[in-house]
């Protein structure tokens, strides 16, 4: 990674980030639409600390981000109403079933490894979709909403004011992405990459590759957790579409298509497919024949993203 | 009581047969290719309704015969076109390609044939009841199980006792190896999609009969195909029939006493083995890294 390079591309994305809702509506976007790219960019950046970082495919990450999405709604219906706390018990859904799941799969590798993970993703989705005395089913999780932060000294009014609430997901987002950049810049990060290119000779350099990918594995379901939990958030809404197995599809393809090697790949992904989706819906009812097209363009044309580094192609 | 708890195992061996059928046609595509076809549930829905518009012309065992054949050229194209350029790629491609296609068949089969359930014909005299205690057992029901058991039979037969059949064999133990004894893999492997997604779309003829059209028909039995390839163990093609067969009885037993947990119970099988036979039923040891 080029030091400097790095150094401007973050200063960049910064001053995006944070003058953005003054200036979005003036391109054709609105708030809420950057809070979307927001939420969205932070789950793929999580899929891709194990996916571009580790070297290890996950296509069942909707099943966390719609965990973290559940657990916070129906902590703030239904036991506290209080949106830290509803948060936090949804990042920890995510975090648990993301500890028992990857302990079952760990050892699978590759192809397998990414089937195992589409094969469980849909559990949670039949869960919600069923479970109607609590999820609601079909229908979903409605009739609560965001409650304002109380300090004592005084009240952040997350629920009346959007702005203010776009800037509570900004410091989330800035505080998850900067673990994760700490996490890759640390000797933990090292053994993670080093896993990647080549996992026989990490593992022959005594590192412990199951729990290494382990580890992994839970980080990135916790921060999907927690990008679930900012969504339904954002929408005072869940429903079972926050955790079926397309968004899983769509998390990776944010990566791909961003550049899953450079750390700020996929909040490019994000920010281009999530505005690429709100134009295509609002014009043609046949959308999905159109995003179905943008999966296969990527794949043929910018295997490598558009943030992707002259790295020579990873042999299966 | 008996009548019913026969009724669901009957309808969860139907169904089961079809995660067979179509898991069979996933797991010989990853076997050779290392490509999880996403796209699997999609050819299925074209194959259900490519049945549906032939039967109006040659009737319905016409078409029974020809979708599924339409459906495996289909098969051949998109592998020729779209998935060869993926080949020894990392996997993530052909799995991303492939999902966008999923969106793109099932999407197109909806533009097309709208979203709805437009009727499918089975012929009068195979919808009638056999017999009046067990109600459930119409000849249709029977036709469908003879035809897979027919299918499946066949497809092993072509497997073990047919050049074919060998080198695909042979090309998921060691495909370079077989390349430089002389075969050209690249057909190869496009004769092994095509014959998966023959199995597909004989699945999607059938199932329009018995599950009702629409275009989530495939997608809905793409999930529990693949729990059946990781129960029944990677790599072994009876183990993929076995898992599709046993989490379709599962799934008609839990129908009689708990419906709620009628998909769930899937994955606690899939957990289950997962901890207590990590490489599945049959699977072979290799397989696992």
């Amino acid at each position: 990674m080029n030091g400097l390079k790095q150094h401007y591309a973050k200063i960049i994305v910064w001053a995006i980030l944070l003058t953005i809702p003054y200036w979005f509506t003036y391109i054709g976007g609105y708030l809420g639409l950057a809070n979307e790219i927001v939420i969205y960019a932070l789950a793929a950046m999580a899929l891709n600390f194990l996916l571009g970082f580790t070297g290890v495919l996950s296509f069942g990450h909707a099943a966390f981000f719609g965990l973290g999405a559940y657990g916070t709604a129906l902590t703030i219906k239904f036991l506290v109403p209080s949106t830290l706390v509803g948060l936090a018990v949804g990042v920890l859904t995510a975090t648990v079933a993301g500890m028992v799941i990857g302990a079952l799969i760990i050892k699978r590798r590759g192809v397998y490894f990414a089937m195992a993970t589409i094969a469980f993703g849909q559990l949670f989705f039949f869960i919600a979709n069923r479970w109607n005395s609590v999820t609601g089913g079909d229908d979903g999780v409605g009739n609560w909403h965001r409650m304002p932060i109380n300090l004592g000294f005084t009240t952040i009014p997350l629920f009346h004011n959007s702005l203010v609430y776009y800037y509570f997901t900004l410091l989330l987002f800035a505080l998850a992405v900067g673990a994760m950049g700490l996490l890759l810049d640390g000797p933990f990060g090292r053994s993670l990459m080093a896993i990647r290119e080549n996992e026989r000779r990490a593992r022959f350099l005594g590192i412990n590759i199951e729990l290494h990918v382990w580890i992994s594995f839970v980080i990135s379901t916790a921060i999907c957790g927690l990008a679930g939990g900012m969504l339904a958030l954002l929408d005072n809404f869940v429903n079972p579409r926050d955790l079926r197995f397309d968004l899983s599809g769509v998390l990776v393809v944010m990566a791909v298509m961003g550049g899953m090697r450079s750390f700020w790949g996929p909040l490019l992904g994000a920010a281009i497919f999530q505005w690429l989706r709100e134009v295509l819906s609002s014009h043609t009812p046949n959308w999905q024949t159109y995003i179905g097209i943008v999966f296969v363009l990527v794949v043929l044309f910018f295997r490598r993203g558009i943030l992707g580094f002259k790295l020579s192609t990873v042999k299966s | 009581m008996a009548q019913l708890l026969l009724f669901d195992i009957s309808n969860g061996l139907i169904t089961g047969a079809f995660y067979a059928l179509m898991a069979l046609g996933l797991s010989m595509i990853l076997n050779l290719s290392g490509v999880i076809n996403f796209a699997h549930g999609g050819f299925l829905t074209l194959g259900a309704y490519f049945a549906y518009v032939l039967q109006q012309k040659i009737g319905f065992f016409g078409a029974l015969l020809i979708a599924p054949m339409i459906t495996a050229l289909l098969g051949l194209l998109v592998e020729r076109v779209l998935i060869r350029p993926l080949y020894g790629r990392d996997p993530l491609y052909s799995l991303l390609l492939t999902f966008g296609l999923a969106f793109i068949l099932v999407d197109g089969v909806r533009i097309i044939w709208g979203p709805g359930s437009p009727p499918y014909q089975v012929p009068e005299w195979l919808t009638s009841p056999l017999s009046s205690t067990y109600f459930f057992l119409t000849g249709y029901r029977v036709f469908m199980v003879v035809l897979v058991v027919t299918a499946v039979a066949a497809l092993f037969y072509v497997l073990n006792y047919t050049k074919l059949g060998l080198r695909i064999r042979a090309g998921t133990k060691d495909l370079e190896t077989l390349s430089t004894l002389g075969v050209n893999t690249r057909i190869l492997r496009n004769l092994n999609f095509g014959l998966g997604i023959y199995l597909a779309g004989l699945a999607g003829a059938l199932a329009a009969g018995f599950l009702g059209l629409s275009p989530a028909l495939g997608t809905a039995l793409l999930m529990p195909s693949f729990v059946a390839i990781i129960i029944g163990g990677l790599g072994s093609l009876l183990g993929t029939l076995l898992g599709g067969l046993l989490i379709g009885v599962a799934v008609g037993l839990t129908t009689v006493f708990y419906p709620a947990a009628s998909e769930a119970v899937i994955y606690v099988m899939l957990g289950l083995v997962l901890v207590l036979r990590p490489r599945g039923l049959l699977g072979e040891e290799g397989r696992l890294h």
